[in-house]
């Protein structure tokens, strides 16, 4: 139980979620050997972790922002500067990491701060305007990130797909770059997200609960809030910066669309609902959910509109189009948030409190 | 003398608070019916449940034959009760002229009533024009009461209307109300300070956590100091 | 005498109400700052100009917003979805008028583009209707679920319109007679432009005296500040809820057919893009306030333009920086609604 911070997933169905979704990323090189399949593992992952240090603020502190995004482009952009200005090495890499988190942290802190000024209404449409400012910027700032283009960068030798641990395969997968990046991923995910576990069930986290739920009382039993709000949001901005880091080195690339754009935040808002607010484990279910539906759901849509096309039905065969995939992920998230507001998490306590 | 006013075993609760227990409660019709106790009883809780503002959980809550306890705050308004809510709850931004008019549901103001308004209140004839929210804390309770009053109304919901008043403010406000009841209208009135409830009520209702825990006329209450000391632990001697 | 009139309290005089100034003398300060830094007056008169334009479709389109907020207490992420919105409505009545556009003569072009903004407004607040009762009812005092639901609604609906309309941009050209400028010395007065000042100067106009001077106004100014109150007094506020978050929702489409104009140009982002910047007027200008909605407009508008011109790279900062300065000074903006 110390592993889990003593806050197990309660429930039989849920845990078995988790337990299937944890193991099967787990052994995911070894089971989905393709390309495509690794990545959405490795995708499933990293926005796991994303995901969770989003539920910290929101969940655990009742914090809405829309900047969350920012600190995991800084994350990412740290890491991609880093390994393109100073070549692929290890250090190259840590230097990224070790600049981009206080960057993140003093983001964070300026935000906390500017919140104390502000009324809380106010803060989720600033941290909004803050966000679209930022990408603007690193889009102007071209020499620096490289634009619109984005940053293709080298990992270390250990990273890149051409290079053999062992030579041969084991268990039918190859030893290569791309499996130890993909366990460094694992790894570092998972220790993170037991990390956070900890953050929130230390008497720091119940402090913040407790303020979710009425700061009033919070203030008058003692509690800076502004200190533990603040400090929330560090910590949570440090954690995502960690997952961008880890998504440059997944993809050996970052751009404004895979690290900045404001599309990353609606998705992380769609899966911090639907896994479920306020439940770490939420973010796990709700990532896994999301990425394996947009990846593969996508290819459903396009057969289902192709189908609509041919019966003549146009506008149907619209509606259905892949592209327009967004518009039914907008309309699940709407209905999540009205008929599953505690998300998959909330959904299958339930359910094993009503049969059990 | 019929009840205007009844209430038949309110419950109120909010949230996780149980405020209401199971309030009964009458008020007479052309008679001012003092509501006290101590802070904490629940008393701004039965006015507001009476008028909607809070759903009560259980029990009926009758006025004039009708059934309140279904309607929603407008409805309840327009069966012909008025609320002088404990903040007063003055629009600030408007002018004086302009909370009378919003006021004045039914119609433009009435020219005769207006008169009759500033008999009691001239503070509100002088700053006819200003911003509520320029005006003093007496001079916004004025205008609070004025508000309730500006159309007829059968049943008046009065909440502290003295708390943090200058005595000298306190005698117009009793003189005001005690013209209105002269005009058959019904009051409910919460109050604190006991020499006031003592100089206009006709009834009186003592509530302790959540129900009545005496009624009766007022004046019995105020020749019995042994029984206010029990209800309100305090004695009309000690007060004064 | 009374008791009341001993008291001396009608014999004291009101303390006198301050008007605050300050805030409405920024846009001439800034206004002050940037014209040495410009140089040409030609140029500052032209950049002048377009920020009153700018400022004014800004207005209309945040003015909902704001009213929304600061009476029903309800925060519409997807108000930007009307905008769009309009913007589509306004390709639509061009399309079958297009000999209106394409005439020489004011009074066809200006048909059709009354043509457009009526249809945008009638078409925007009945949709504002079901938005309200499917979207916004059932959310009522959750800002964050507020948040999160009319966030979802604004993307449903661009992608719907790209369902509809297709995901490409459609040109929206300029009636004849309203392309070109006004030629003043140096300075070009775009004849759009103008048209666009004096529309939204009617708007102001009209919700400033509908607020100020009509029961309906009463009832708005007083429930920004006292919700309940208003409902004891016997006003089914509802209803009136309703009326005002139609009422915005059709202004966010007429500004949306202004601003697809000014750009010339339709695609259901611009509701998306154009958000942020709404956010940033509101909340210059303070909450529930038409005034400080203007004030903020105006401001926001004039910094866009003058950074525009002097340092494009960071206009959209140089208004982050704006709010940011804006609230150190003033916590909840320039003249925000009494209350909150």
């Amino acid at each position: 139980m110390n592993l889990l911070s003593g806050d197990p997933p309660r429930g039989r169905a849920l845990a078995a979620l988790l337990a299937l979704i944890v193991v099967i990323l787990a052994l995911a090189p070894f089971l989905f050997p393709g390309a495509k399949s690794l990545n959405v593992a490795a995708t499933i992952l990293i926005y796991a972790l994303l995901v969770a240090s989003y539920d910290l603020l929101l969940g655990y502190t009742g914090i809405v922002s829309f900047a969350h995004v920012m600190f995991y482009g800084v994350g990412a952009y740290g890491v991609a500067i880093a390994l393109y200005g100073l070549g692929p090495g290890w250090g190259a890499l840590l230097i990224g990491v070790a600049a981009a988190l206080p960057v993140s942290a003093a983001l964070a802190l300026a935000i906390g701060l500017f919140s104390l000024r502000v009324q809380t209404i106010f803060f989720a449409m600033v941290t909004l305007a803050a966000a679209s400012a930022f990408n603007v910027l690193a889009s102007q700032l071209d020499w620096l990130t490289g634009g619109e283009d984005g940053r293709s960068f080298q990992v270390p030798a250990a990273l890149r797909p051409g290079f053999h641990l062992v030579s041969g395969r084991v268990f039918g997968a190859e030893i290569n770059g791309r499996m130890i990046s993909y366990y460094l991923v694992f790894a570092a995910c998972a220790l993170l997200f037991l990390a956070l576990l900890r953050v929130v069930n230390s008497p720091f986290g119940r402090v913040l609960q407790a303020i979710r739920e009425n700061p009033f009382r919070a203030e008058a039993l003692g509690y800076r809030i502004v200190y533990h709000r603040t400090l929330a949001t560090c910590l949570s901005a440090i954690v995502a910066s960690l997952a961008g880091a880890l998504n440059a080195i997944w993809q050996h690339y970052v751009g404004p669309d895979t690290a900045l754009n404001l599309s990353i935040q609606i998705d992380v808002l769609v899966m911090v609902v639907i896994g479920g607010m306020g439940s770490l484990y939420g973010a796990i279910a709700g990532a896994a959910l999301f990425v394996i539906a947009r990846n593969y759901l996508q290819g459903l849509l396009g057969a289902l509109s192709a189908a609509a096309a041919g019966a003549g039905l146009t506008l149907i065969a619209g509606l259905l189009h892949p592209d327009r995939w967004l518009m039914w992920l907008g309309l699940m998230f709407i209905l999540a948030v009205y008929f599953v507001p505690t998300g998959i998490v909330g959904r299958l306590r339930a359910e094993d409190k009503g049969s059990g | 003398m019929s009840a205007l006013l009844t209430l038949s075993g309110v419950h109120t609760h909010i949230g996780r608070y149980h405020i209401l227990q199971g309030v009964d409660l009458d008020a007479p019709e052309g008679k001012t019916t003092m509501l006290l106790g101590r802070n904490g009883a629940g008393k701004t809780t039965t006015l507001r449940t009476i008028m909607g503002l809070w759903r009560a959980s259980a029990g009926t809550v009758t006025f004039a034959g009708q059934a309140l306890a279904p309607l929603a705050t407008p409805a309840i308004a327009r069966a012909g009760i008025s609320y002088v809510p404990e903040t007063m709850a003055v629009f600030s931004d408007l002018t004086v002229r302009e909370n009378f008019i919003l006021a004045a549901r039914d119609g433009p103001l009435d020219d005769a009533r207006l008169q009759w308004i500033f008999g009691f209140f001239p503070a509100l004839k002088k700053f006819w024009l200003s911003r509520a929210g320029s005006l003093s804390g007496g001079q916004k309770q004025m205008l609070s009461i004025a508000r309730a009053i500006v159309e007829p109304r059968r049943l008046l919901l009065i909440d502290e209307p003295t708390k943090g008043l200058a005595p000298a403010i306190v005698g117009g406000l009793i003189e005001c109300l005690r013209e209105i009841k002269r005009a058959g209208v019904a009051i409910l009135l919460v109050e604190q300070n006991f020499r006031v409830a003592q100089e206009i009520g006709d009834e009186v209702r003592v509530m302790d956590n959540g129900r009545i825990v005496h009624e009766g006329p007022m004046a019995a209450l105020a020749a019995d100091g042994a029984l206010q000391n029990r209800l309100l632990g305090l004695s009309l001697d000690a007060h004064q | 005498m009374s008791a009341i009139e001993k008291s001396g309290d009608i014999g004291a005089a009101l303390p006198r109400r301050k008007i605050d100034f300050a805030p409405a003398l920024l846009p001439f300060l800034i206004a002050l700052v940037a014209a040495p830094l410009i140089g040409s007056t030609s140029t500052f008169v032209t950049l002048t100009f377009a920020s009153l334009a700018m400022g004014l479709m800004l207005f209309t389109m945040a003015s909902g917003f704001t009213l929304v907020f600061g009476l029903m207490d309800v925060l519409n992420f997807g108000h930007g979805a009307f905008i769009s919105i309009g913007a589509y409505m306004a390709t639509l009545v061009f399309a079958p008028l297009i000999l209106w556009s394409q005439a020489g003569s004011l009074g066809l072009n200006l048909g059709v583009i009354f043509l457009a903004v009526a249809v945008a407004a009638i078409v925007c607040g009945a949709l504002g209707l079901v938005f309200e009762r499917l979207l916004v009812r059932p959310v009522y005092g959750q800002h964050l679920k507020q948040i999160l639901v009319t966030t979802g609604g604004l993307i449903v609906v661009e992608q719907l319109l790209y369902a509809l309309f297709g995901p490409d941009t459609i040109p929206l050209a300029l009636p004849t007679a309203l392309r070109g400028a006004f030629v003043i010395g140096d300075a070009a007065i775009e004849k759009f432009r103008l048209l666009a000042v004096i529309v939204g100067l009617v708007i102001f106009a009209g919700l400033s005296l509908t607020l100020n001077y009509t029961k309906i106004g009463l009832l708005i100014r007083a429930g920004v500040e006292n919700r309940e109150m208003v409902e004891a007094l016997g006003y089914r506020i509802n209803r009136l809820f309703l009326a005002v978050f139609m009422a915005g929702s059709a202004l966010a489409g007429l500004g949306g057919v202004l601003w697809a104009l000014y750009r010339e140009q339709v695609h259901a982002s611009v509701g998306e893009s154009l958000t942020v910047l709404i956010f940033i007027v509101v909340i210059t200008g303070g909450l529930g306030s038409i005034g400080g909605c203007f004030l903020g407009a105006t401001l926001v508008a004039l910094v866009a333009n003058y950074a525009g011109f002097l340092a494009p790279k960071i206009a959209l900062v140089s208004n982050i920086a704006l709010m940011v300065a804006v609230l150190l000074w003033r916590p909840r903006g320039l003249y925000p609604a009494g209350g909150r």
